[in-house]
């Protein structure tokens, strides 16, 4: 991999030429404090110093809503509107290595078009960030990242070291030669490495995820989940946030009056009700917290059973949605026999005692 | 965007093939059979399934669900299914007509191990709509007859009028090389001949079985499995050679959608037919 050195004061400059051909989308505030991926034609309204946006960039590939079809007596005609050449800039690891578990998973046997083809069409350009208390990417080993990018930025004092990890992202490199300096000089390197040294110090939550298959196996029938369904308000909010979440509902919408329809593809959660719900009313888990325990499954126990890594990549947004603290990290902690402060232990003791 | 401009992406696997309802007729109150054969000739006939696998049937406009086949692969080009009335998508079905078009895509899932069943005996226990799914592996084992030993069939209906396919099992029973039990709960015609009783009290009618050279296979409502497991375990079968197919809520049949999640497998890519050692091992499967 080839690593290359751009000025801060060349950024904006680099992002004018790449961004011609293509819409770019970046970080920008929403909400006073909180942050979106966004489309951006002003940069100065780019935020890079942020912690993680309110949705991951899955929202990019699959919109939450998008239409797969347009159905007529004539036949289907495929629709892939939601599908444009889009450059993402201002990603973090964590991010990145969200969209390689739903690359791994959307090409499974079957390949999904409407997520391939837009992967395909958007570039990925990674940045560096700095941890939050909530931040749990070392534990989950994806505050590295080595593939899944264009170009990633790791940004030192005056400068950012830009790693190229694609021949797609030379080639943005190409589009403007002169703005980027090949000579990384012994400070620079220095540099990286007091500023990844501090990096990794700055953690403040460690989750030992190779004990979750075990523990999640072991404890499945523990009250704990008894507290977790009582408490959860079954919103769906967690699942949202999720980089990892891909569930989704297929909905016929026909046009009133004419033999023509829309077959919509949306988000779904597989903590609402009616999730596993089949024809005549059989719901295989109706309980809250039956649909809780396949969440954690999926994130703490089937992905390291088969991976070796788990199916979060530790951004923290179900520690900052959920608004009952059900989340990977009181989670983990419960399962791994701590006594969490969190407000699904207090409703325990508190409001159920 | 006009119809012609657009390039027909054939990998879409959500794409779904036109198809046309050949046949459909009731089989009871609230369950239809439709044979349908795919409008493309070519398609229609290079379409391969095993028995135990699904499809997707859709109708323009009510939407998309999962359903068994009930014709056997070894009677290629025309599809069957057995359809229960019960939500949008069957609805839907049920108000159309013979020569209509219905959206098809498919095979999915693992079906029956067949291969694995050569030259050993066959059981196969069916309740109710149950016999949609079995009634493929049960054509198959026919038309392959000299594949397997024994083959064995008890099909328990509610009420005589209830029982699926029932003149076919009927035909059947003429056979001299299957062993076919039928039963109903209970007789409200006064004219069934046959057992009365649930499916079970079939069971001390099948003469000595093989345990360990016999498969069994199940599919009924969820009340069923509870019983006619315990039954099969009786007769040691061995807990991975029975296999049971079962009913998800399914939206895409390709493992992306993740409604058919059963801890970490998909019932689409890994099923829908279980064994009982899968069952016991993974939990939340019935």
């Amino acid at each position: 991999m080839r690593i290359v050195k751009l000025q801060k004061e060349r950024l904006f400059p680099f992002l004018e030429v790449i961004s011609e051909g293509a819409d770019l989308w970046a970080p920008v505030k929403k909400h006073g404090d909180k942050h979106v991926f966004k489309e951006v034609k002003d940069f100065s309204q780019i935020d890079l110093d942020y912690t993680r946006t309110i949705l991951p960039p899955k929202k990019i590939m699959l919109p939450p809503t998008f239409n797969m079809f347009k159905a007529s007596k004539e036949g289907y005609q495929e629709d892939f509107s939601h599908v444009s050449k889009k450059i993402l800039f201002g990603v973090h690891t964590c991010d990145i290595h969200g969209l390689l578990i739903m690359d791994r998973f959307y090409s499974y046997i079957y390949d999904d078009p409407y997520y391939s083809r837009a992967r395909e069409s958007t570039l990925v350009l990674g940045h560096s960030c700095w941890p939050d208390e909530n931040c749990l990417c070392k534990s989950t080993n994806t505050h590295i990242v080595e593939e899944g990018y264009d170009l990633f930025f790791t940004a030192l004092d005056d400068s950012y070291l830009v790693w190229i990890g694609s021949s797609r992202g030379d080639d943005l490199i190409r589009m403007k030669p002169e703005l980027f300096d090949e000579n990384i000089t012994d400070k620079d390197i220095q540099g990286f490495i007091h500023w990844r040294e501090k990096r990794d110090k700055a953690f403040k939550t460690e989750i030992d995820f190779s004990a979750m298959p075990d523990l999640m196996e072991l404890k499945y029938n523990d009250p704990l989940w008894e507290k977790l369904g009582d408490a959860c308000l079954a919103c769906g909010s967690c699942t949202n946030v999720c980089p990892t979440c891909n569930c989704y509902n297929v909905l016929d919408k026909p046009s009133l009056g004419e033999e023509y329809s829309e077959i919509h593809r949306c988000w779904d959660a597989c903590t609402l009700e009616n999730y596993s719900e089949v024809a005549g009313g059989e719901n295989f888990r109706e309980k809250r917290l039956n649909r809780l325990k396949l969440w954690y499954t999926h994130k703490l126990q089937a992905y390291i059973s088969k991976y070796g890594k788990p199916a979060c990549v530790g951004c923290g947004r179900c520690i900052v949605t959920c608004p009952v603290d059900i989340n990977v990290k009181t989670v983990a902690k419960a399962l791994d026999g701590e006594e969490v402060d969190s407000f699904w232990n207090r409703f325990h003791q508190e409001v159920r005692k | 965007m006009s119809m012609e401009k657009n390039e027909l992406n054939t990998n879409n696997p959500f794409l779904p093939e036109p198809a046309r309802i050949v046949r459909m007729y009731p089989l009871t109150d609230d369950v239809k059979f439709f044979q349908v054969r795919i409008a493309d000739m070519e398609k229609a006939l290079s379409f391969r399934y095993r028995a135990g696998q699904f499809a997707m049937v859709s109708v323009l406009g009510a939407g998309e669900a999962p359903f068994s086949i009930s014709s056997s692969p070894s009677r290629p080009g025309l599809l069957e299914f057995c359809i229960r009335q019960t939500g949008t998508v069957t609805n839907a079905l049920f108000r159309l007509k013979e020569n209509d078009l219905v959206g098809l895509r498919g095979p999915y899932g693992n079906g029956f191990p067949v291969e694995k069943m050569k030259d050993k005996d066959v059981l196969i226990v069916m309740g109710g709509l149950g016999a949609a799914p079995l009634r493929s592996v049960l054509l198959y084992c026919l038309d392959n007859r000299d594949q397997f030993r024994r083959v064995i069939l008890l099909h328990g209906a509610k009420r005589p009028a209830e029982m699926i396919f029932r003149e076919e099992f009927f035909d059947l029973k003429k056979r001299e090389d299957l062993e076919c039990y039928l039963t109903v709960d209970e007789d409200d015609t006064g004219e069934w001949v046959e057992n009365t009783g649930v499916v079970t009290t079939l069971f001390p009618l099948i003469e000595d079985i093989d345990p360990g050279n016999t498969f069994a296979m199940v599919c009924g409502p969820p009340v069923m499995y509870k019983f006619v497991l315990k039954e099969l375990v009786k007769l040691n079968i061995p807990k991975d050679q029975i296999l049971m197919t079962l009913e998800r809520r399914m939206k895409c049949g390709v493992g992306k959608c993740g409604h058919c999640a059963i801890d970490y497998i998909y019932t689409c890519l890994d099923g829908p037919v279980f064994t009982y050692w899968d069952v016991i091992h993974m939990r939340e499967l019935i």
